[in-house]
C-alpha cells in the first residue's frame, strides 16, 4: 500500500493519491492536498462542499455532478469555479475520499 | 521517453434526435467537461431536436426496425410490436425512468449542466434553415449558430478531436 505524508500525518493512498482510509483525513491535510492540486486556499464554501461529499460517501451514495447541483450547497458553475479544471476528480481527492466511478 | 498525447479539447457533432442518439453525445460532452476539456457540442439535421426548447425533453425512441429493443426481462421485442399506438411513448418514458435513476438528468438540465462547466453548445445554420427553426426556437444555452466553416475553425487547435455520435 502507499502512504504519503500531509500536515505531518501518514495517510494511505493508491497510485492517483486517492485516499483508501477516509477517516485519516483532517481539514488541514485537505488543506496540503489543495495546494498539490493548485488550489492556494480552501474557502469556507470549499469545505461546506468537501463535507457535502464526504457525507455522501459515508452514506454509500453515488457521485455525480448532478447531485452537486441538488446539494443545496451551491451550484454547479461555482464548483466549477472552486475546483477549476476537473472538479469533481479535485474536490474527491481533497475530501480524502475515492475518486468517483461515475460517468455523469 | 514515452510520449502522452492528452486530449485538450473535443468537438461532438449529434445528427440524430432519438433518446439513445442525444443522450450520447450529452454524456460524452458532460464528461469530457468534467475532466476539463474544451467542449464543443454541434447539433445538426434531427440532432437539433435537442436544443429546440419545446421538443428538447420530449425525445423518442425508435421502436420499429430497433434490432436491439428488448421488452422488460430481456425478451427481444418483435419489430411488429412498435406500430401498437402508444408503444413508441411508453418505451421512451420507461428509458427515462432507467435513466433518471442513475442520475441521467433530462435534457435541458443536461445543457445546463454542460454550459455551467463552461462547455458551449452551436446549432447547424444548414440544419436550422432547413426545418426552417429561429434563433427564438433554440434553449437559451446555445451559444451560437455555425455553418460548416465555422464549426471547423471553432474545432482546431492542438490536442482537438471531432467526434460523430
Amino acid at each position: 500500500m502507499l502512504q504519503k505524508t500531509y500536515a505531518g500525518v501518514t495517510v494511505d493512498v493508491n497510485e492517483e493519491g486517492y485516499f483508501t482510509n477516509p477517516s485519516q483525513w483532517t481539514k488541514e491535510i485537505a488543506a496540503e492536498i489543495a495546494k498539490e492540486e493548485g488550489i492556494a486556499t480552501l474557502t469556507d464554501q470549499h469545505f461546506a462542499i468537501i463535507e457535502f461529499l464526504r457525507n455522501r460517501h459515508n452514506n454509500d451514495e453515488a457521485l455525480s455532478i448532478r447531485s452537486i447541483n441538488h446539494s443545496g450547497v451551491l451550484d454547479v458553475k461555482t464548483f466549477y469555479q472552486l475546483f477549476p479544471g476537473a472538479p469533481l476528480k479535485k474536490a474527491t481527492k481533497i475530501a480524502g475520499i475515492p475518486k468517483p466511478a461515475s460517468c455523469v | 521517453m514515452e510520449q502522452n498525447y492528452p486530449i485538450k479539447k473535443v468537438n461532438i457533432i449529434c445528427a440524430k434526435g432519438a433518446i439513445e442518439d442525444v443522450y450520447a453525445t450529452l454524456v460524452m460532452g458532460n464528461g469530457a467537461v468534467m475532466e476539463g476539456i474544451e467542449t464543443n457540442i454541434f447539433f445538426t439535421f434531427f440532432g437539433l431536436d435537442a436544443i429546440i426548447k419545446k421538443r428538447m425533453d420530449k425525445l423518442h425512441t425508435g421502436v420499429v426496425g430497433n434490432p436491439a429493443l428488448r421488452l422488460p426481462g430481456g425478451l427481444r421485442m418483435p419489430t411488429l410490436l412498435g406500430v401498437v399506438p402508444g408503444m413508441e411513448a411508453f418505451t421512451s418514458w420507461m428509458m427515462k425512468g432507467q435513466m433518471e435513476k442513475l442520475d441521467i438528468p433530462p435534457v435541458s438540465e443536461f445543457l445546463d449542466l454542460i454550459t455551467a462547466g463552461g462547455g458551449k453548445i452551436y446549432a447547424c445554420k444548414l440544419a436550422m434553415d432547413m426545418f426552417k427553426f429561429k434563433e427564438d426556437d433554440l434553449s437559451e444555452h446555445v451559444s451560437g449558430i455555425l455553418t460548416v466553416g465555422e464549426f471547423y475553425e471553432h474545432a482546431g487547435g492542438e490536442g482537438s478531436q471531432i467526434i460523430f455520435t
